[in-house]
């Protein structure tokens, strides 16, 4: 559906030095990387607002890398949606079906705006919306025309964290409603994890890995993609809510998080599919099984303990592959080793669930 | 007659009062400073109030001393109407032009880099820098009968030295600057990422220009047309070289005056000075509303 072949730019000091990148028909695409990637720049590129200095961008089988933006229908919001304060949020809407009857405007603008729950706004004044109605108007404004191509930078980079969530899940589920094939730019790896079938992961202008998003989390290909994710222990699963059973000293959960043979209880807002995250200095590594009921206790086998500095980095197979760090002292005084059995305790709290 | 002259009096107190209360928004440490007033205070606002004097006293006193019945004959005179309606019309004409061929240069300053912008950047400013009857003479070398544009007018049957065209084009050339000054920045305040939104909406660059720019600095435009406008209405140094008669406004008060003295010179200079004001008024009432626009 689009795909950037050779694609060389600079500006500044950005560079992309032949840049190449194939998205599917359909396909939500996330482009990860740190601020100051080129990310927006890359955006620009596909929309025809950039023109890059040697390369080629296809969109739908269709050579567009001569084509002005106006004449390559792709919808683009960026990051502080930039609505034409001089307009109605109708009017908004309507700027790109300015090519149609009016009886279809209408009917467009009906269609999207109940699609996006803005009914009851369209007359009003796009300078007194709150941050999350601006989102959802520029949204309806890009995708108002039938878009093949949908560009979003950093749509949530402006909301607060409360509406970042259900954003979150109202992109993917107008995803599916509409199947707009979109490409979704962040600097937030667990925003791209949850939106996005595939993701890529750019720096200085280069990928520096690519392919489905779960995949790239657990394997990481080289260091500053790991790094960038910072945690090692990533699991994707499932959410189920349960009661937690009464008793007094345990610890406090409310959830359960379960993932092939992999059970952890944790704390959770809702059912449903869910990564759980846990950072190797969180696991505590013990010969004997400890006292806290409520913690989750995982038995395994040290597959791998490799030194770095004054920590040690532990691989543990417990069902699921497990990093730990521990102090060297620990791992002397409690005698681990290779092929040793252990157990592996991570506290409910320390277990993160986006 | 006296209402009249009160209701100028009473604007520039306004006016006057506007700027005072434009202060009521200062913080709690400024009004601190206001009741315990240090020496910089003092000394700052006695230097800052002679200078204000300076400005408004002579105003205030040629509109006290004009005679009604001077203002009466000067208004009921037609060869004041007809100079007035003169500066009026060509200051609009020049405005018009300025517009046409401004703003397009003034949207390509704030929005291109080119080979030469910072040339073309200080030759806009040219005109403020030289003396008006250097224009004059300047202008004449260019569009005198035996010069290019001079035949390039007479070929289209418009007398430029000595004509109304001429005036136009000295009326142009001193108050253009402010024109495309205003309209740049108006331009350079518009976020250029809000046309490249319309560029996705399928706008090309002109219709994006006319849809989300123009409508977007409007305010820009209108209020740098009315300092053109009032720029151009009290030119008169390089106009008095071009084109003296028809006189414009300020050509019959420097006329009037060396002729006939003060007496005379004076009730149409407080006509000239009444319809300043008003521009000046429309000029405010523009920019107060939004204070997207600075007054040069």
């Amino acid at each position: 559906m689009i795909r950037l072949v050779d694609v060389c730019f600079s500006v500044g000091a950005f560079e992309l030095r032949s840049f190449n990148l194939e998205i599917e028909r359909g396909e939500y695409f996330a482009i990860l990387g740190p601020t100051g990637a080129g990310k927006t720049r890359l955006l620009e590129i596909i929309a025809g607002l950039q023109r890059p200095s040697s390369g080629e961008v296809w969109i739908a089988d269709e050579n567009v890398t001569a084509l002005p933006p106006d004449r390559r229908r792709v919808g683009f919001m960026y990051q502080d949606y930039l609505l034409f304060p001089h307009l109605t949020v109708r009017k908004n809407i309507m700027f790109g079906l300015h090519d149609k009857t009016k009886k279809e405007r209408l009917r467009r603008v009906d269609e999207i705006s109940h699609l996006l729950g803005l009914d009851n706004l369209l007359d009003r004044h796009v300078t007194g919306l709150s941050g999350g109605e601006q989102q959802r108007v520029a949204l309806a404004r890009a995708l108002a025309p039938q878009p093949r191509v949908l560009l979003l930078d950093e749509p949530l980079s402006a909301l607060d964290p409360q509406n970042r969530r259900a954003v979150r899940r109202e992109l993917t589920d107008l995803h599916q409603k509409l199947g707009t094939t979109t490409i979704h730019v962040t600097h937030d790896f667990e925003e791209a994890l949850v939106v996005a079938d595939r993701l890529a992961v750019v720096n200085k202008g280069e990928i520096v890995q690519i392919g489905l998003a779960e995949d790239v989390v657990r394997k990481p290909q080289s260091a500053f993609v790991a790094d960038f994710f910072g945690v090692e222990n990533i699991f994707k699963g499932e959410i189920v809510l349960c009661d937690q059973s009464e008793s007094p000293g345990a610890e406090v959960y409310n959830a359960i998080f379960k993932s092939g043979a992999l059970r952890l209880s944790v704390i959770a807002e809702g059912e449903g599919p869910a990564y759980a995250a846990i950072r190797p200095e969180d696991v505590i590594v013990s010969r004997e099984l400890g006292h806290s009921s409520a913690m989750n206790n995982l038995r395994g086998k040290i597959v791998e303990i490799e030194t770095t500095g004054p920590l040690v980095r532990l691989t543990a197979d417990v069902g699921v592959r497990l990093v730990a760090l521990l102090t060297r002292q620990s791992l002397v005084s409690l005698k681990l080793d290779k092929d040793v059995d252990a157990y592996f305790s991570v506290k409910a709290s320390a277990i993160h669930i986006f | 007659m006296r209402i009249m002259i009160n209701t100028v009096v009473l604007s520039i107190i306004l006016i006057l009062l506007h700027r005072a209360f434009a202060t009521r928004r200062a913080s709690t440490t400024m009004r601190n400073q206001m009741r315990h007033p240090s020496l910089l205070t003092v000394i700052f606002s006695v230097l800052g109030a002679a200078i204000v004097l300076f400005l408004v006293a002579p105003i205030v006193k040629m509109m006290l001393a004009g005679s009604y019945e001077g203002l009466g004959e000067a208004l009921a005179s037609s060869e004041v109407r007809s100079s007035i309606a003169l500066t009026m019309i060509c200051a609009l004409l020049a405005t018009g032009t300025g517009m046409v061929l401004g703003v397009p240069l003034a949207y390509l300053l704030a929005r291109r880099t080119f080979f030469g912008k910072r040339i073309v950047e200080a030759v806009v400013d040219v005109p403020v820098v030289i003396p008006h009857p250097v224009v004059g003479i300047a202008l004449l070398l260019i569009f005198g009968r035996q010069f290019f544009g001079g035949q390039f007018f007479d070929r289209l049957g418009i007398t430029v030295v000595g004509g109304i065209a001429g005036i136009v084009l000295a009326m142009l050339f001193v108050s253009v600057p402010l024109l495309i000054n205003a309209a740049r920045d108006g331009f350079q305040r518009i976020d250029p990422r809000l046309e490249s939104v319309a560029r996705t909406l399928g706008y090309g660059p002109l219709r994006a220009f006319v849809g989300v720019s123009l409508p977007l600095s409007w305010r820009a435009l209108l209020s740098g047309a009315i300092m053109m406008w009032a720029r151009a209405i009290s030119e008169f140094g390089s106009i008095v070289i071009i084109t003296y008669n028809p006189k414009v406004a300020s050509v019959l008060i420097y006329d009037r005056f060396t002729s006939y003295g003060l007496t005379y010179a004076l009730p149409v200079a407080v006509v000239l000075v009444l319809i300043c004001l008003f521009a000046f008024a429309l000029l405010r009432g523009v920019n107060v509303r939004s204070d997207q626009v600075k007054v040069i």
